[in-house]
């Protein structure tokens, strides 16, 4: 289980998930499921058009992200967020139907997208997912504090002359980073997961910012974990496992937050809120 | 003659059901789709249509009526969303990706036992890019008996639904069960879509519910013009697309047309951008339609 082809597979799930957990985090502090269920969606539209123009995959996947984010983060300023966002999702996948109608194979790769293939990584894929998921740790601990005082508190944002609509632009900028490179290797599918289920988990846990986001890369580490050990074993997906583990940690999140406000410290969660924001 | 409608596109007969069916979709995506993007739902609307399509691949490989499935995996996920997580509009949004993760994970587990079932490829293409032009004669009695059902729905909640979108303080102070309404109409969107999804493919599903939808909602500020606009819109688009398509097999010599799906999605994308251009709104500084929006929710913190 930890030997050839699994040793990457464990190797390249720790990475991707602990990106997951501390960007996950601020998806869900933000309210951005649906960003980042489109961007990396989208992207595949363009690993459809290299493959039509013959170059590498990762050149579409990255432009096409990147357009993606940045289409979203435009549109929305002039309309409905979440009626621009599955627009540009929908346009997205449209030209990926179009490229695909063009060019002779696709049905495998398209497949592989979607679902990934964990256990077909290769030593030459590890270090520029690790490079790109460093970069995007990076950039939301400089702008840790901007990230969610602009989500929890917007007029307290505004009063201290942050751009909400700029710090927006620059999330969306690190979610299409974050999910460019781990595409091709995990799949849309798995990294929009474990940017949900994991971080929304941790936040019911817990509601002192700092702590959740600990948790949210600790429950995201052990999702994958438990998920590859289980898909070794049992030769089912990773992703169905992915998906229902997290699924999991939703529900006993919940659990935890109604058996916690049973008891009464509504009042707490606000002051919580707030303070570690400012 | 000929340069507009390319030979033999009247006497075909997957044209005309293809008419037929994606006319009837569009429409009811249309109204549907309306209440849909005035509630903020969008995600929930996309996320319902991947979820039909879990059921889809789970009836393929339970051997039952693909139908079933769609209808049957709309529903649950719909009822699914809707206890995960509804009275904060940015926890709804995580419910709804939670629901999402989940389905896609079934999704690959049963596409996994499907091809370890039969050496059947091309499920995954068909699911999610559908094909309008490979529809049955006899589906068409069963999408419209369906569509009728949804906008029956609709039309029964018009009124209180129309307010709880708008307002839900204002409804809930008037005595009307947002909850149920919600549920309600939660359920309906997920029969629209997962017919649409099942008719049409995934893309156009979300596409036809979202984009007429949102242009006539910048082009008017009365839902009920926004409702006429949207369906006229939903089918002028998609036949137009579907003429588009039929045509595309002449464009390249290779005989390799475009997937309607592309045409309609641009067409409704360039409407979409066009009703954003500040001289096609009527008056000079027309606000959207009031959403009950994340920030004045005072429930927020509960």
């Amino acid at each position: 289980m930890f030997s050839g082809f699994m040793e990457h597979a464990w190797i390249i799930g720790s990475i991707v998930a602990i990106v997951a957990g501390v960007v996950g985090f601020f998806v869900v502090m933000r309210g951005a499921a649906f960003p980042a269920h489109a961007i990396p969606n989208g992207a595949f539209a363009g690993a459809a058009a290299a493959n039509l123009l013959g170059i590498n995959a990762l050149v579409g996947l990255g432009a096409f992200s990147l357009a993606a984010a940045l289409g979203i983060g435009k549109l929305s300023r002039r309309g409905r967020a979440d009626a621009v966002t599955a627009l540009a999702l929908m346009l997205m996948l449209a030209l990926g139907a179009a490229f695909l109608s063009q060019s002779t194979e696709y049905e495998p790769q398209i497949f592989s997208l979607l679902f990934g293939e964990i256990l077909g990584v290769s030593t030459s894929q590890i270090w520029p997912v690790a490079a790109l998921g460093a970069i995007c740790i990076l950039a939301v601990t400089v702008l840790y504090r901007q990230l969610l005082l602009t989500a929890i508190a917007p007029d307290m944002a505004a009063a201290q002359g942050l751009r909400p609509e700029r710090i927006e632009m620059i999330f969306l900028v690190v979610l299409a980073c974050a999910t460019t490179m781990t595409v091709p290797v995990v799949g849309a599918l798995l990294i929009f997961t474990l940017m949900i289920g994991p971080p929304a988990a941790a936040r019911s846990f817990s509601d002192r910012a700092l702590v959740a986001l600990a948790l949210s890369v600790v429950i995201a580490l052990i999702t994958i974990w438990a998920a590859l050990a289980c898909s070794f074993t049992t030769n089912w997906p990773v992703g169905f496992y992915v998906g229902s583990f997290s699924a999991a940690w939703f529900v006993a999140g919940r659990l935890y937050a109604a058996l916690r406000r049973t008891r009464g410290s509504r009042q707490f969660r606000r002051a919580n809120e707030l303070s570690l924001a400012a | 003659m000929h340069f507009i409608f390319e030979p033999g596109f009247f006497s075909s007969e997957p044209v005309h059901i293809a008419f037929v069916v994606g006319g009837v979709t569009a429409i009811v995506s249309a109204i549907v789709g309306v209440f849909t993007v005035v509630r903020g739902q969008s995600f929930a609307g996309h996320a319902l249509t991947d979820v039909a399509t879990t059921g889809g691949s789970g009836a393929f490989y339970l051997n039952i009526s693909p139908l079933v499935g769609f209808l049957g995996a709309g529903v649950l996920g719909a009822g699914a969303m809707d206890l995960a997580g509804v009275e904060r509009l940015r926890g709804r949004d995580v419910a709804t990706g939670i629901v999402l993760g989940f389905a896609t994970g079934l999704s690959a587990l049963f596409l996994y036992l499907d091809t370890t079932k039969s050496a059947t490829t091309g499920v995954s293409q068909q699911i999610l890019f559908g094909s309008i032009f490979t529809l049955d004669a006899s589906t068409i009695p069963l999408v419209v008996v369906m569509s009728v059902l949804t906008l029956a729905v609709v039309f029964a909640i018009y009124r209180p639904l129309l307010l709880s979108s708008i307002s839900p303080d204002l409804a809930a102070a008037r005595g009307i069960r947002t909850r149920l309404v919600g549920i309600l109409f939660m359920l309906a969107m997920a029969i629209a879509v997962g017919l649409s999804s099942i008719a049409i493919g995934s893309i156009l599903s979300t596409a036809l519910l979202i984009g007429p939808a949102a242009t006539s909602l910048r082009l008017t500020k009365s839902l009920c013009n926004a409702l006429v606009w949207s369906s006229v819109m939903g089918v002028v688009t998609t036949w137009l697309g579907i003429l588009l398509a039929y045509n595309s097999y002449y464009w390249f010599p290779s005989s390799q047309g475009l997937p309607v799906s592309f045409f309609i999605v641009a067409l409704i994308f360039v409407a979409y951008l066009l009703s954003g251009v500040p001289g096609l709104r009527r008056g000079p500084d027309r606000r959207e339609l009031a959403v009950p929006s994340a920030e004045v929710a005072p429930a927020e913190v509960i």
